[in-house]
């Protein structure tokens, strides 16, 4: 029997117990459905921490005073005043495989112009920082070289900082704007970049001289909150991350085995401490819902065992009229696999859908990729043929004469 | 009808056939020691008594079962020995079985219940399938019932379908166990009529009934006792079931 016709049968034989047919799927669309969904969780996961990573800039560095960092959390960091203006152009002068660095200095606050007021975070930078990060200017310019120096009262805003304060026939280039009380011109605006890897808004922010923000607005001359470095290029990170370990130990006199009162990681590293992490989360939610999809085969043996018994006679009429124990196993190891693959069509809609349900209803990163939905299927395809060659089996084995007197 | 030809053709053909019946405590011999043929063309009643044994040699001359001791020839080949796919095979060339049950597929229309041997041999395409299937249809009579199920078809009607079945593959001979079993007086003559029409066209049946009424229209009566043939009879004057259905009362006597 060739199988077209093996295939027509089968659909008609789970079309004529359709209550039945969804039951038994039940278990592989649950399977499949949360596979699926699953995977796509870990993977929206998974990209929307590489995005923020990748967010900081390329062959990025950052060296941070004081405490260390555990487990990706800050444990008081930049408590302990180690990092000084003279570590960083130590750093300038002594790293070869360094390439930019910055000083960043934080502050927040509410920002005035004419009659509008806004808040937003405020970060006080060197020019580099902006090429660290990949940031660009879209209109007006960068710091001039003597700002820094000066200390001058400039800045540069962000998209969403333009919108809050200007109307849309205002360029903000050029304006007044009042920043804690204090009066600064505006010099630039950045182009749009959009919602970050955590759904932030990476365009409400404003960028000062780095002396600006910590003198005036910190009130402080020596320690620096962190510092934004980059490498020469990516095989130069780790290296360049030595250089800056071994001469920071030596300015502070501290040997190999001591703990440092500075901190360094590297982009790679913070790339590695998130997908570890991540991954085994994946590996766990991945393995609970691959029991779901191996109950749901078992829950397909069951029925096809209930369908050969049922249909005993019909078997025994097949082979009668000349079917071979081959061509019953086929129609019903077929019937077994459509099942698993209807249900697992079925659960990868289920999958999809829920993914996309979480997007728009809880806004958590998902991502549906198709590996996961071609895993997904080829997983439901094994288990059909896998727990339906058992009863296809048993069918075949039948002997026609006592199937037909079957009661 | 027929004279003894022997440049005729021999159909089936078994020589010292036995079957026994292992039932661990007890053997059961369900056939003694059968020699026997059947000729091309020939209308072959089997009689006797129940447990007589005719079904288990009705199964296998069917190939649904094997011989435990003796040789089958069946068209000329020998098929004592096949093993399960060649038995397979044969019942689907060679072979048309009729059971008292009909064995109709359910909610599957008449004209795929009769498709069905087809859709095992693998030569015969799907244009051929449908247009075989009609035609044979047609001959029981069931042109315009082929869309039917057979819970919408009458008992008749369905052992028409069956037999209907048992001829699609152009079967070298065609047996029929109890076929009117479950039939009434009326509608068992029609089934026999449609025998008695199938053999007029050369068709070669072999018939198992314990009904006399039923083996008289049959040329060739073979009675089985305990396992062994007793008794062979030729029929003179060889019932027709057109002119005994004329005979019966009007049904809506009945
Ligand atoms: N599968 C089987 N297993 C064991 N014994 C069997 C089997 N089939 C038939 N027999 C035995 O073989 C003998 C012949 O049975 P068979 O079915 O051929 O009789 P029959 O002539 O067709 O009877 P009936 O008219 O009742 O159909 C009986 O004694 C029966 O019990
Ligand atoms: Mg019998």
């Amino acid at each position: 029997m060739n199988l077209l016709n093996l295939f027509v049968i089968a659909l008609r034989s789970l079309n004529k117990n359709k209550i039945r047919s969804l039951l038994t799927m039940l278990g592989i669309i649950i399977g499949v459905a949360s596979v699926i969904a699953m995977l796509a969780i870990g993977q929206g996961s998974r990209d929307s921490i590489e995005n923020q990573i990748s967010g900081l800039g390329s062959n990025v560095i950052m060296v941070f005073p004081g405490a260390t960092f555990r487990g990706g959390v800050a444990t008081a960091a930049g408590s302990a005043q180690s990092l000084e203006m003279d570590d960083l152009e130590a750093i300038r002068v002594n790293c070869p495989s360094v390439k930019y660095l910055s000083p960043v200095a934080r502050a927040g606050g509410q920002i005035i112009a004419g009659s509008n007021n806004w808040n937003s975070s405020i970060r006080g930078v060197y020019n580099e920082y902006l090429d660290i990060r990949n940031i660009e200017v879209e209109s007006g310019s960068r710091f001039a070289e003597t700002d820094e120096k000066r200390a001058s009262k400039v800045c540069i805003i962000g998209q969403t900082v333009a919108e809050n304060l200007f109307d849309e026939y205002t360029d903000p280039v050029g304006e007044k704007i009042r920043i804690n009380k204090i009066p600064f011109t505006v010099i630039g605006l950045l182009k749009e970049k959009g919602q970050g890897g955590m759904g932030e808004d990476q365009d409400d922010i404003i960028y000062a001289p780095f002396s600006t923000v910590q003198r005036r607005m910190r009130g402080d001359r020596q320690n620096i909150q962190q510092i934004y470095i980059s490498a020469v290029s990516e095989e130069k990170i780790e290296l360049a991350s030595e250089e800056i370990d071994e001469l920071l130990r030596t300015r502070k006199n501290i040997s190999k085995y001591e703990d440092p009162p500075f901190n360094i990681r590297t982009q790679t590293e913070i790339v590695e401490m998130f997908t570890s992490t991540s991954n085994t989360m994946m590996v766990l939610l991945a393995g609970i819902a691959s029991i779901s999809l191996i109950v749901g085969g078992i829950g397909i043996m069951n029925i096809m065992l209930v369908s050969v018994t049922e249909r005993t006679r019909e078997i025994g009429l097949r082979m009668a009229v000349g079917a071979r124990g081959k061509d019953i196993l086929r129609q019903f190891l077929l019937e077994a696999i459509l099942l698993s693959l209807l249900g697992g069509l079925i659960g990868a809609a289920f999958g999809i859908l829920s993914s996309k349900l979480f997007v728009a209803i809880m806004n958590w990163p998902v991502t549906v990729s198709s590996y996961s939905v071609v895993l997904a299927f080829s997983f439901a395809f094994i288990i059909g043929v896998f727990f339906g060659w058992y009863p296809a089996g048993k069918a075949a084995r039948l002997i026609p004469m006592d199937a037909l007197r079957y009661e | 009808m027929k004279e003894q030809d022997q440049e005729r053709k021999k159909i089936i053909s078994v020589s010292n056939l036995s079957k026994v019946y292992d039932m661990g405590v007890i053997k059961v011999h369900a056939l003694r020691s059968i020699d026997m043929n059947i000729n091309e063309g020939e209308f072959t009643a089997i009689m006797g008594h129940s447990g007589s044994g005719k079904s288990t040699l009705l199964n296998i001359f069917g190939c649904l079962d094997v011989p435990t001791e003796g040789k089958y020839w069946l068209d000329g080949a020998d098929v004592s020995h096949l093993n399960k796919n060649q038995l397979a095979r044969m019942r689907n060339k060679k072979i048309g079985f009729v059971f008292q049950t009909y064995n109709l597929l359910p909610r599957t229309s008449a004209l795929e219940n009769v498709e069905l041997p087809l859709l095992y041999n693998p030569e015969i395409r799907r244009k051929e399938r449908k247009e075989r299937a009609m035609n044979t249809l047609e001959l029981v009579g069931l042109t315009d019932w082929s869309e039917h199920f057979p819970n919408q078809l009458s008992g008749g009607q369905q052992q028409r379908v069956a037999i209907a079945r048992a001829l699609v593959n152009d079967p070298v001979i065609m047996l029929a166990d109890e076929p009117t079993g479950n039939l009434d007086t009326r509608t068992s003559f029609e089934v026999m009529e449609i025998f008695q029409e199938l053999n007029g066209r050369g068709i070669t049946i072999a018939l198992v009934t314990h009904e006399t009424d039923i083996s008289k229209f049959a040329a060739r009566n073979i009675l089985f006792r305990d396992g062994r043939i007793s008794k062979e009879t030729i029929i003179k004057n060889i019932k027709n079931a057109r002119e005994e259905l004329e005979k019966l009362p009007p049904e809506d006597e009945l």
